[in-house]
């Protein structure tokens, strides 16, 4: 039970003068239950590249494999798959339409074909599941706040339970609670129904306090794949594509530069202060 | 990519064509067009002809791109030549069951086509050398005397060209939506008419409080910008005749002299 | 000494509609609002979403006006028609969303916009527009198209929009919201050297904590009024309330707060990283005496 993407290639525009490579020779391989971190700056393909593990894209070249089966094939049913993998696309807030929130996290369920019954019942848990309280149920969506809004959005995919949730950026434009409320409740949707989750974000502290693994991209090619401590040793070639590694990291390098003996490979807060502490003998 | 859309499809070189100010050629197209209409026998279409091959060759745009208009008007014309052909009386040539053409049906059909396919060209190489931009600025200051009867010709200028920049932004952003609510299982490609309505919904709502939005964050922008109309604006590019476009005057004009003559009066 | 902003008991109140547009009740956004900001600051006002920071931004311009209260920029009333336009040039702003604030479909006319609107003549314009756009690093994409540039690049090319206009002071309304980290770097970069080298008043509003420690003042909004001022320092010694106002710190104060929580002395309101390898080293050193 994964996502597989084999030798993925995606040209933009092909046959114009403006064709290029959005993706590389991609490579992947998403087992279930794990909580990855996707990185890269605009322009990186990591857009691009999510919109191929639920079908909205074909790769030019190569084959993106769910559970087993090739997605591309013309005889897989798409919309399952995107039931499964559940995307939820950077600012999601502006895809409300609906005249109340209950209603809009009903449209996925319902485009499923699933009888009413179970379509309310499951917009039900899906609002539930992001932590909305039910006397907003009934109220517009464009009433609520940035945050709020984002919530139902969120529940709008959850609704279609899917065994893998995509978020692109789940946090741009929220203050700083906001954007711990909803990384707490991505963190949540993991642990507690394990829940696949691929995170795009640009904000390497965020990514290091969550994921089990980093994918960087960079110019359409993974540049590198692995755990958050082994990614972050690379912090100088991060640097080189216009990425960093988290503010603590290069406190302890530069700890380290001043004779306190200190491992580097620390990526979250939390460790980094175990690590100062046992330097000072107070742990 | 949606983005590279451009209305008016402008075809970025550089030529005498291009260079001239957009006033001189929003008149010569029109003038063309008058002219089109003027001539009423073959050495006046010759003449346009010759014009038309003239402005083209100075362009220095590739024919491929001027002709590809015409593919968009091909029912039309078709339309058009049926119609002149069966339906103008006059002296018979050829009658099949209720059908029949005549002479001067023929001389007609020949004639509109000629015309349309001219008038058409020559819109094109217009709209092909000048950029949006200078479209509407050449607009804004041609029709300025009708500001006299109370129309807003800034206004309507300043309009299209706001509509110019955001139609890309908006093109990209109804793809992006289209997307997120395919994620959520939307289907806008199968089904009957009704059923394909209806899926439009979620895409034209959010794309419409997302005009708005935008309309509204842009109309405070503009005004924290000073903005306040047309009225003691000046203008970072103002349109000021050089002697080449007096001289593509002269040559215009000169033009429809020669057809008034040799196609009409002749 | 003349104060380039001051707003005395600022309220501004809002009448909320249903659907029907009846009257449902007013809020509230700016409640008595008093604060002064010199020529030449670096202000930063922070807050969390619906604080009222964007809404008291707004007055700085003009484009809202007091309910109650008066606002007064370079000394002229807001209030006062006849300064309306004066105002607007003096007090620049830059909008969050990049692309619902470029109106020219070339970079260079974008820039352009607002000299043209004030009628400065033509060969001026050329002239702003060149050293605004040389100013925040624009120059070579003048004659782009303002959709082939990246949310950093756009907002550049805003802020040169503002500087064509010869301001005294620039309101940044949530610029980098929008924008990724490098193009946030860009953005802050650029306006913290409009305020050193063009000694332009800045008054930069956001929620990103790291872009408020270069400021020489910081005010922190919360339900319309203003809950605490002070330098970034002196703000950020209070990590905890500042959690209850929906903010948090940088990343570098948050450990250096939990280091003394766990009995490190360190001093509050450690900004960089520079200081907090400074002041473990003191601290270790001392223990070695």
């Amino acid at each position: 039970m994964s996502i597989i993407l084999d030798h993925v290639n995606y040209i933009y525009d092909e046959d114009t003068a403006m064709a290029h490579a959005a993706l590389i020779d991609v490579c992947l391989n998403i087992p279930d239950g794990q909580f990855v971190g996707l990185i890269g700056h605009t322009g990186s393909g990591k857009s691009t590249l999510i919109q191929h593990m639920n079908g909205l894209e074909k790769p030019t070249s190569g084959c993106v494999f769910y559970n087993g089966q090739d997605i591309n094939d013309p005889d897989y049913d798409k919309k399952s798959l995107r039931a499964k993998v559940g995307l939820v696309f950077q600012y999601p807030e502006h895809q409300l339409f609906e005249t109340d929130c209950f209603k809009d996290v009903c449209f996925g369920p319902k485009n499923l074909g699933l009888p009413q019954k179970e379509v309310e019942l499951r917009a039900y848990e899906a609002l539930k599941q992001v932590g909305f309280d039910d006397e907003y149920f009934y109220q517009s969506p464009f009433d609520l706040s940035g945050g709020q809004k984002r919530r139902v959005a969120i529940a709008g995919v959850l609704a279609m339970k899917p065994e893998v949730l995509i978020l692109d950026e789940p946090t741009a434009g929220l203050d700083p609670k906001g954007r711990e409320d909803i990384l707490g409740l991505i963190k949540k949707l993991h642990d507690e129904m394990g829940i696949t989750i691929i995170l795009v974000s640009h904000s390497m502290d965020d990514v290091a306090n969550y994921v089990d693994r980093i994918i960087v991209m960079n110019k359409g090619r993974v540049a590198f794949d692995d755990v958050p401590t082994e990614v972050f040793k690379h912090y100088k070639e991060l640097e080189e594509i216009g990425l960093a590694a988290p503010q603590v990291t290069y406190v302890m390098q530069e700890l380290r530069e001043a004779g306190f003996p200190v491992d580097t490979n620390v990526t979250t807060l939390d460790a980094a202060k175990i690590e100062i502490l046992k330097a000072f003998g107070k742990c | 990519m949606l983005r590279d859309i451009t209305l008016g499809q402008y075809y970025r070189t550089e030529s005498v064509i291009h260079s001239l100010d957009p006033r001189v050629k929003l008149v010569a197209t029109f003038v063309f067009i008058v002219s089109l209409f003027v001539a009423n026998n073959f050495v006046g279409y010759v003449i346009a002809a010759l014009f038309l091959a003239m402005c083209i060759y100075l362009s220095k745009v590739p024919p491929k791109f001027i002709f590809r208009g015409m593919k968009t008007i091909f029912f039309l014309l078709m339309i058009t030549m049926v119609f002149n052909l069966f339906l103008t009386p006059g002296k018979e040539l050829i009658s099949i069951w209720k059908l029949t053409i005549t002479y001067e049906g023929l001389k007609m059909a020949i004639m509109m086509a000629i015309r349309l396919m001219f008038l058409i060209t020559g819109s094109s190489l217009m709209t092909l050398t000048t950029t949006p931009n200078n479209l509407t600025d050449g607009l804004e200051k041609l029709l300025r005397p009708l500001r006299l009867f109370k129309v807003p010709v800034h206004e309507i200028s300043m309009m299209m060209s706001i509509a110019l920049r955001f139609i890309p932004i908006l093109m990209e952003e109804t793809d992006k939506i289209m997307k997120a609510q395919m994620a959520r299982g939307a289907d806008f490609e199968s089904g009957s008419i009704i059923k394909r309505a209806k899926s439009l919904v979620p895409l034209l709502v959010p794309l419409f409080i997302s005009a708005f939005r935008r309309a509204n964050d842009l109309a405070m922008a503009m005004e924290a910008r000073c903005y306040k109309g047309g009225d003691g604006r000046t203008k970072m590019k103002p349109l000021i005749y050089q002697n080449r476009d007096r001289l593509a005057y002269l040559v215009i004009w000169a033009y429809l002299g020669i057809v008034i003559v040799l196609g009409r009066i002749l | 000494m003349k104060k380039m902003i001051k707003t005395d008991n600022l309220v501004f109140e809002y009448i909320r509609r249903d659907e029907e547009g009846n009257v449902e009740g007013i809020t509230r956004a700016i409640d008595k609002v008093n604060l002064d900001v010199k020529p030449g600051e670096f202000i930063a006002i922070l807050g969390h979403n619906g604080s009222g920071k964007s809404t008291l931004a707004k007055h700085f311009n003009a484009l809202l006006y007091p309910t109650e209260g008066e606002v007064f920029v370079d000394g002229m009333n807001i209030e006062d028609d006849q300064h309306l336009w004066d105002i607007r040039q003096e007090a620049g702003m830059v909008f969050q969303n990049p692309d619902n604030q470029i109106i020219g479909q070339v970079v260079e006319e974008d820039v352009g916009f607002g000299p043209e609107n004030m009628g400065v003549p033509t060969d001026e314009i050329w002239e702003r527009v060149d050293e605004s756009l040389k100013t925040v690093g624009m120059l070579q994409f003048r004659k782009s198209s303002p959709n082939h540039l990246s949310g950093g690049q756009k907002q550049r090319v805003s802020i040169a929009g503002v500087i064509a206009m010869h301001p005294k002071c620039i309101i940044f309304d949530e610029p980098t919201a929008m924008l990724d980290p490098n193009g946030r770097k860009d953005v802050i970069r650029a306006a913290r050297a409009l305020n050193q080298v063009e000694n332009i008043t800045i008054i930069l509003i956001t929620h990103y904590m790291e872009e408020v420690i270069y400021a020489d003042r910081v005010f922190v909004m919360d339900k319309g009024h203003v809950e605490m001022t002070g330098t970034p320092r002196e703000i950020f010694s209070q990590v905890d309330k500042l959690k209850d106002l929906r903010l948090g710190v940088p990343q570098v104060t948050l450990l250096a707060h939990e280091l003394r929580k766990a009995g490190l002395p360190l001093p509050e309101g450690v900004l960089t990283r520079e200081e907090l390898v400074e002041e473990l080293k003191k601290i270790k050193n001392k223990e070695n005496n």
